[in-house]
């Protein structure tokens, strides 16, 4: 009798234990099944479209609503990460400091008075804001092109000076193009205070992307001449083979790149629209971007000799000098990368797994951060491996860099010892050409944000062109001396020491 | 009445017993139907889009000089039986496990334990050609993708 009730027992908790398990075993395979269901709908429905966004919407927020990947990751910019070169921390260390020869490089202009390191996109506007180099030096409206979002604003201001059709057109179209470009050109040459008070936000989703259909665009009116300009050149763009195709139609329109542009080639020509070298051009401070002759760096600076261009007069040296600003794009252009078809989003923006979706990152940076996403989709060897590589490169170029501005900063200290000496303007002409030519030559090396690896070779054949010119500078102001110049040589070549080593 | 119950408590259990099980082999069942669960067993290539990892893969398979002769199975699972299946339940459990808890590394790698299977599929096709290829005088063999990486599915453009 006991036995059979504790064999009952028994028997009556294995049952309870049973039913407990199965019911989470039941709850474990709802989880699952709910869990499988929502990946599914993930891989379906990548969009969900909660407001509408058209060609007025400029507050990024907004298109936020419905992107919210891509929102988050945009505002992530705002995100500090160091790398080795560059990086991007809460007030950007001055170049100038850690630098000084560039303050005699620099003399007479505005880069010598406030030069730092960049920031993320995060932080275009308000860094232009803040910047001695605008508050203390006048600038243009011109300036906004590539630090504020101003495809809305450029229409506006084109509309009231007379541009045909609404604020509602696409972009893209005829009238949209031709407020853009009216617009752009009656705001350039206000006066940067004034103009900045016309925007509110840095670049935003309304700059790059059709709200329609989302597809990349280019907007920004330099960029779009300047792109016509290189296609209308015979320069090889191997990269860029939309360019070529152009080149061999009938040439009736213009190149277009919303039109004849591959997506791939759009996930380059976003980007292209602000990192580019550029100038602006005559009393309209008409932004221009100097590709008439090609991408190279003496096909630009061509451009500018034709033109009779120059950024200042050095105040040291009276040579009439260039300066470069970030000609990512050019330097790109030149490298294995372009050629291989990688464009600046493969790295910079690249694929990231949201649950079931993939969503091209929108926290644009530096790939040295994300070498996994950016790097090894293609290259299937090991992190450090190619961080390493990476550092070689660098490393390599940064200690050429140095060498090449200790160049020019004698060079520089040459010409100012013949001067000082009673040389004229004529006999030093030979000297500041050559000065100007190593100058712009370093300084498209030293501007271009990814310290030689975006053409390591092409950076290097740069930089040897600019030590090269630096040097024959020294060696005209030299000849002078041997011509009875008095006192010019002896003091200007001290020898150089060995750059040192970044930490 | 002590009668009643002791007949009443052990019935009930099994009541409840017998309903909670069925509704654990319902979810299960209608969970592996949903799941397109059968599709693992098929060779159809479809199957290993299911998860939508493999999705760059496949469509870059699709493009590749294999599409014609080869599916995922020609390459990824051995050729008898048993390791056929026993490769699939032990891919089956590790990606599904993967995705499910997304705590999986990108980009995503072979196994070195796959890249052998993959380099015995390679071999079984291509014999008569490589035969005294892939044998290192130390006898490593030399992994055929290691060169020829891209004749799968490359995702390089």
């Amino acid at each position: 009798m006991t036995a059979t009730s504790s064999n009952g027992k028994s028997r009556i908790g294995f049952s309870l234990l049973l039913i407990v398990l199965a019911a989470i075993g039941t709850v474990g395979v709802l989880a699952l099944w709910q869990n499988i269901q929502n990946r599914k709908v993930e891989a379906r429905q990548t969009v969900f479209k909660v407001v509408d966004v058209d060609e007025t919407t400029v507050d990024p927020a907004i298109w936020g609503k419905n992107f919210p990947h891509q929102y988050d990751a945009y505002l992530r910019t705002a995100e500090s990460g160091k790398t080795r070169y560059g990086g991007s921390e809460a007030m950007p260390m001055s170049k100038l400091e850690a630098d000084p020869r560039l303050k005699t490089i620099f003399a007479g202009y505005a880069f010598a008075i406030d030069y730092r390191e960049r920031r993320g996109h995060a932080y275009m506007l308000e860094d232009q804001r803040l910047t001695d180099r605008v508050l203390l030096k006048p600038q243009p409206g011109a300036c906004l092109h590539c630090h504020a979002s101003n495809t809305v604003v450029y229409r506006e201001a084109g509309l009231k000076a007379g541009a045909p059709g609404a604020i509602t057109d696409s972009v893209q179209s005829a009238s949209g193009v031709a407020q853009l470009m009216k617009g752009w050109e009656s705001i350039n040459p206000i006066p940067y205070a004034e103009a900045t008070k016309l925007v509110t936000h840095p670049v935003a989703c309304i700059d790059c992307h059709d709200p329609k259909t989302m597809q990349l665009r280019v907007t920004r009116p330099g960029f779009m001449n300047g792109i016509q300009a290189l296609a209308m050149s015979d320069a090889p763009t191997p990269h860029l083979p939309s360019i070529e195709s152009w080149r061999k139609g009938d040439r009736k329109r213009p190149y277009d790149a919303n039109v004849d542009a591959s997506r791939q080639e759009m996930r380059s020509m976003a980007c292209a629209q602000c990192h580019v070298e550029y100038y602006f051009k005559g009393d309209a401070k008409l932004l221009t971007y100097p590709w008439h002759n090609g991408l190279k760096v003496e096909q630009i600076e061509k451009y500018y000799d034709d033109q009779g261009f120059k950024d200042w007069t050095h105040a040291i040296s009276g040579a009439p000098v260039l300066k470069a600003q970030h000609p990512e794009f050019e330097t790109w252009s030149q490298g294995v990368h372009a050629r291989a078809g990688v464009s600046c989003a493969d790295c910079h923006m690249p694929y990231q797994r949201e649950g079931a979706v993939k969503v091209s990152s929108h926290q644009v940076r530096s790939p040295l951060l994300n070498i996994a996403a950016s790097c090894q989709t293609c290259h299937r060897v090991s992190e450090t491996e190619l961080r390493d590589r990476v550092t070689t490169i660098q490393d390599r170029t940064a200690a050429l860099l140095a060498r090449a501005e200790i160049a020019n900063v004698e060079v520089i200290q040459a010409i100012k010892a013949a001067k000082d000496a009673g040389a004229t303007d004529d006999q030093l002409k030979a000297a500041r050409a050559l000065q100007r030519k190593g100058q712009f030559r370093t300084d498209f090396v030293n501007a271009e944000n990814s310290m030689g690896f975006h053409a390591p070779q092409e950076t290097a054949r740069v930089l040897g062109e600019a030590i090269d010119y630096c040097r024959q500078g020294e060696l005209e102001v030299a000849k002078l001396g041997a011509a009875g110049i008095p006192k010019a040589v002896s003091a200007a070549t001290p020898t150089p020491a060995a750059p040192a080593a970044p930490k | 009445m002590p009668r009643v119950r002791a007949i009443a408590l052990p019935s009930l259990i099994g009541c409840v017993l017998a309903v909670v099980i069925g509704a654990l082999i319902g979810a299960g069942g209608h969970t592996f139907v949903t799941a397109n669960g059968t599709a693992y067993l098929s060779n159809n290539p479809e199957a290993c889009v299911n998860c939508h990892v493999m999705r760059e893969h496949f469509d870059a398979w699709q493009h590749s000089s294999h599409e014609r002769v080869a599916v995922c199975n020609d390459c990824h699972v051995p050729q008898d039986t048993i390791g056929k299946y026993f490769a699939k339940a032990e891919h089956g459990w590790r990606h599904s496990k993967a995705f499910t808890l997304q705590n999986f590394a990108e980009p995503i790698r072979i196994t070195s334990d796959d890249l052998k299977i993959v380099q015995d599929n390679c071999v079984r096709c291509h014999q008569a050609m490589v035969d005294q290829m892939h044998i290192s005088p130390t006898g490593e063999r030399a992994e055929c993708v290691h060169c020829h990486q891209t004749v799968g599915h490359s995702q390089m453009r």
